[in-house]
């Protein structure tokens, strides 16, 4: 079975970000980027599949600027075995994201797609449930066990209250939670060896998708700042404070 | 214009960030909703005392019993004609099948929004909360998740929609319910409590978790925790409250041995008031709090529950 794992590049998770003065985004330029951390947890479960022999092979794709090749590199040194970019230099939304994969999808017949729950950046928590729809494929969202067993898929996600199992019929889609598994670091060999793995690069275009953003970005702002109170000196006027002065308790 | 709202509810009650959704929803124009469930009359007459709720949609059938997403977005899609926008609270429920229904009628989805400004447009958090993005949507109908600590819930009584039955549509059966293990809690859901309190890595270790309790309990409060602590195995990441996790926005937020990490700020910084206490002066959370106490969280708590105890 082929396993499809889509990693996307962002703002890497430590970095501060800032609204640009303009109000039209937040600053990218000359600020680290790295693989979304819940695509690399996607990552991180394909190769185990590989390891178990459930998986024959990993295509890591990624979708945007051509810099989106370094996060591809970063997934053929945890262990894919080949790259797809879809180059753009477009504003990529989910819905547009969903089609680009679905035309990879349909070429390469993967029989797993492994995407993170949400990326970091845009926090939309929407593209797998997409490719889903799309694929016309079932789908186990905020996943943190995964048993393949022949033509089924046994997901266990995280769902509010607690855990859930179900059983989907392959192909699906599955995407990652946070304890699904803890991602390795490349090692320094399989980082040289992931630089001759081949990334294939193609357009939008050329998968027939129109990528027209929906969504309009009208303004970025800073969220309403809140200001840091009063420290107390013990536990007794805490409890006094939040009595008489906040009033909540 | 008529906006449809897919509701969450359990044992013939509403949740409340679905009625959130549901004051979102008003901002929008008539409201009608959605119950969708096996044997769920209960349900659906409790959506129909909603405030502000014009008409009940009740799709009663075994395909609907565990809201899984396949058959459930196609019951959304099968409704989708009549309205513009369609609406879930951001919930585990809402997020499994909203952007499966949006992707079915080619429309971008909206997700998580905190602010409605017009029909089509709608301001959401981005970047974990460090930026807030107003977005107008060129698609025809909207589909939209709702952050429910951005809007006061509607009541849950007042209101008096008539209930009607719609047919269950037919869906592949691809995917199938096993079990579920919820966590077992006499105390109120994170998102919905009055009064929350979390620790953090501080904490230590799972057990030491126990010293929240009669604090939760005096307190009638919610016990979350930071990424750090569920990452260490501390509690399960249903508690989790943060960027990835749950967002809160109670009256009363209690931070215990939680440095303050970006991610974690993000899902409890719209609380009303926020205590920390933590025994590093330096730490982030103290900038957000409006009652810091620098102190070792094994001796405060304690005598914490004893104030109120006492009180």
């Amino acid at each position: 079975m082929k396993i499809l794992v889509p990693v996307k590049r962002v703002v890497d998770y430590n970095v501060k970000v800032r609204v640009k003065s303009d109000g039209t985004g937040v600053e990218t330029a000359g600020v680290k980027m790295s693989m979304n951390p819940f695509d690399e947890i996607g990552v991180e479960e394909a190769v185990r599949l590989k390891e178990k022999g459930v998986a024959t092979e990993i295509i890591a794709v990624s979708l945007g600027v051509a810099a989106c090749a370094e996060t591809i590199r970063t997934a053929l040194a945890m262990g894919a075995d080949r790259g797809i970019l879809v180059e753009s230099d477009a504003d990529l939304q989910p819905l547009a994201v969903a089609k680009l994969l679905k035309a990879i999808a349909d070429k390469e017949q993967p029989g797993l797609i492994i995407l993170g729950k949400q990326a970091i950046d845009d926090d939309m928590s929407a593209t797998g449930q997409m490719l889903a729809a799309l694929l016309g494929w079932s789908q186990g969202t905020f996943a943190s066990e995964l048993t393949v067993d022949g033509g089924n898929l046994t997901v266990k996600r995280e769902v509010d209250g607690g855990m859930e199992t179900i059983v989907l019929t392959l192909p699906s889609i599955v995407t990652t939670d946070l304890r699904l598994n803890e991602p390795r670091y490349a090692s320094l060999p399989n980082i040289m060896k992931a630089r001759k793995k081949p990334i294939e690069t193609v357009k939008p275009e050329e998968l027939g998708v129109d990528v027209t953003p929906r969504l309009t970005v009208v303004s970025v702002a800073e969220p309403p700042k809140r200001q840091a109170g009063v420290k107390v000196g013990s536990v007794a006027e805490l409890v006094a404070k939040l009595k008489t002065e906040a009033k909540v308790i | 214009m008529t906006v449809l709202v897919l509701l969450d509810h359990e044992a013939g009650v509403i949740k409340q960030p679905s009625r959130s959704a549901v004051a979102a929803a008003s901002k929008l124009g008539e409201v009608h909703v959605l119950v969708a469930g096996q044997g769920v009359q209960a349900a659906a007459a409790a959506a129909g005392k909603l405030p502000g709720v014009a008409k009940v949609l009740l799709a009663d059938d075994a395909a609907y019993a565990n809201a899984l997403a396949e058959p459930m977005s196609a019951l959304l899609v099968s409704l989708a004609s009549g309205y513009s926008h369609l609406l879930a609270a951001t919930t585990a429920v809402g997020k499994n099948i909203m952007p499966r229904v949006a992707a079915l009628l080619d429309s971008q989805p909206i997700s998580d929004i905190s602010g409605v400004v017009d029909a089509d447009t709608f301001v959401r958090p981005i970047y974990a909360g460090n930026a807030m993005a107003t977005v107008k949507s060129s698609d025809a109908k909207k589909v939209i998740t709702v952050r429910a600590a951005s809007f006061d819930p509607v009541a849950a009584e007042g209101g008096s929609a008539a209930v009607e039955a719609v047919a269950a549509v037919a869906s592949p059966a691809v995917s199938r319910f096993v079990s579920a293990e919820l966590s077992k809690s006499e105390r109120p859901e994170l998102t919905a409590a009055r009064v929350v309190i979390s620790g953090g890595r501080g904490m230590q270790n799972g057990d030491n978790f126990a010293l929240l309790d009669p604090i939760a309990d005096a307190l009638g409060a919610a016990v979350g925790a930071s990424r750090a602590a569920v990452d260490a195995g501390f509690v399960p990441n249903d508690y989790q409250v943060g960027q990835t996790g749950k967002i809160v926005a109670p009256e009363l937020y209690i931070a215990v041995g939680i440095s303050g990490a970006i991610q974690h700020l993000a899902g409890m910084k719209d609380s009303k008031v926020i205590v920390a206490i933590n025994k590093d002066e330096e730490a982030p959370i103290f900038s957000v709090a409006d009652y810091g106490l620098v102190a070792d969280l094994f001796s405060a708590l304690p005598e914490l529950a004893a104030e109120l105890k006492n009180a």
